[in-house]
């Protein structure tokens, strides 16, 4: 599916959005609902630079790291590809505080989801560099360049090519995810709507906008991965093009 | 005195489990001798150039280059296991040219020839393009330098990863099959560029091929591996006119009645 498909998407669900709001029984609740999109935004931004981060860092641990960081790491993959993200927020939110540690409802929110998505990245990026073919390696070390060397000049370049797509996989995983942080007491989207819900019972135009402004977040997202994997493979598919 | 061999193969196993792939190698190769491995499959003979370049690891016996150990170094007069730093300068004078041409993908003809020359031996842009330049147009692509390998032909291809090993400036190039690979309209252009810089440079090279009539209009000696042992070798002339043992000439005529 092309790009121009996901941008008749994007401009059809905002077409839909500006429609309503129009209406006074849609409009009533937009900028509520905006302000709990942009906490949304800001908690799914960050998180997913955190996750891009532990996860490239726990993979190059589990390849090349000596053996305590290896373990290290497979134990933080486990741990947080193992056990539920609500219940680590909720570990970090309401138990990190009984051993005198407290963070504010944001820091935990960022770092939870990163960490959990980062796990899962840390495989991503894993099954990624070993996808690049052995011959690469061994043009490098004909070449007499360093382990290091190897890996930021040819490897990952070549790697990060394959990881693109399923790292957009995990920020729509990331993003839709932020809507748990409602019960660590963060007014984000899902947060917003469910208040305004209770106060107003106007179920249909609530989570109606709020599905319509989920997607449009989403359909950036994807647009956003489509373009940069575009740009990451414009040496690799040249050739395939002419 | 006699000059110090450029590589000296001293003894040298490789065993993958119960299966020796080479049996006690003894291989000595001058400054810019020009040697031509060949024998069956699984004789051995790819994966002397493999060791030599340490894509594999030995398992017994010393490999010299220039009268010092690749993979070892001297420690109370002992070898020992050598760390990466020795091995690395001792690497440097290596250069290697695979079969499956291995140039990085990502970067074009151009920048598949600076990359090492700037990250390994640290050279400006300016100096590793000039040099890359003449490289190419020695390979006869100076108009295919912007071009990414997935635009180029194989026989292309490989003239620029014969020309990337180049910027290295090794003393010793090893050719592992470099012309296996490529259409046969195409293995013509990638000898005559070997031809040419075995003639303009002061190399030493060492070849595993299949191209028989390459290997005895081009090498000083042709060494016939047969199940991990040099089974026999000389200069072409003789191994190729009358070789004496039996072995190789099933071999040759083997592969000269295929040919």
């Amino acid at each position: 599916m092309g790009i121009g498909t996901l941008v008749a998407m994007l401009a059809a669900a905002l077409a839909v959005i500006g429609v309503l709001a129009t209406q006074q029984a849609y409009s009533l609740f937009l900028p509520g609902l905006l302000q709990g999109a942009v906490l949304t935004i800001e908690i799914a931004i960050l998180g997913s630079l955190l996750a891009v981060i532990m996860g490239v860092l726990a993979a190059l641990a589990r390849l090349y790291g000596p053996a305590p960081l290896r373990w290290l790491a497979t134990v933080y993959v486990e741990i947080f590809r193992g056990t539920s993200a609500l219940v680590q927020l909720f570990w970090l939110f309401f138990v990190l505080p009984q051993f005198g540690v407290t963070l504010n409802a944001f820091l935990v929110a960022v770092v939870a989801l990163g960490l959990n998505v980062g796990a899962y990245g840390s495989e991503v990026v894993r099954g990624a560099i070993l996808s690049v073919a052995r011959g690469q390696w061994e043009a490098c070390t004909a070449l007499n360049m360093s382990r290091a060397q190897m890996l930021r000049r040819v490897i990952l370049p070549q790697a990060v090519v394959a990881m693109i797509p399923p790292w957009g996989n995990l920020f729509i995983e990331l993003l839709k995810s932020t809507s748990l942080v409602s019960l660590i007491t963060l007014a984000d989207l899902a947060f917003k709507a469910q208040q305004m819900n209770q106060n107003t019972f106007k179920t249909i135009p609530i989570f109606t906008l709020v599905l319509l402004m989920y997607l449009v977040m989403s359909l950036v997202l994807t647009i956003g991965m489509r373009l940069l994997e575009r740009r990451a493979s414009a040496g690799l598919a040249r050739g395939k093009a002419a | 005195m006699t000059e110090q061999p450029m590589v000296r193969f001293e003894n040298v196993s490789k065993r993958y489990g119960a299966l020796t792939v080479l049996d006690e190698l003894n291989l000595e190769i001058a400054r810019g001798e020009k040697v031509s491995v060949i024998g069956p499959s699984g004789s051995g003979k790819t994966t002397v150039l493999r060791m030599l370049m340490t894509l594999e690891t030995i398992n017994d016996g010393v490999i010299w280059v220039e009268g010092e150990p690749l993979t070892h170094m001297k420690k109370n007069g002992k070898l020992v296991p050598a760390d990466l730093a020795h091995i690395r300068r001792i690497r440097a004078k290596i250069g290697m040219v695979f079969q499956s041409f291995n140039l990085f993908p990502h970067m074009t003809a151009m920048a598949n020839c600076i990359e090492a020359p700037m990250t390994v031996l640290g050279m400006k842009r300016t100096e590793a393009e000039a040099r890359a330049a003449e490289l190419l147009d020695l390979v006869g692509l100076s108009q295919k330098k912007d071009h990414y390998p997935s635009q180029l032909s194989g026989g292309q291809q490989q003239r620029v990863a014969i020309a990337r090993a180049l910027a290295m400036r090794p003393k010793i190039m090893l050719f592992d099959e470099v012309t296996s690979a490529l259409d046969p309209e195409l293995v013509g252009e990638v000898l005559q560029v070997i031809r040419q810089i075995g003639r303009e440079h002061d190399l030493t090279m060492l070849m595993v091929t299949h191209q028989m009539g390459f290997a005895k209009e081009f090498s000083d000696r042709v060494c016939f591996f047969y199940q991990g042992k040099i089974c026999e070798q000389g200069p072409p002339g003789e191994l190729f006119g009358a070789p004496k043992n039996e072995r190789t000439r099933q071999f040759l005529h083997a592969v000269l009645e295929a040919g």
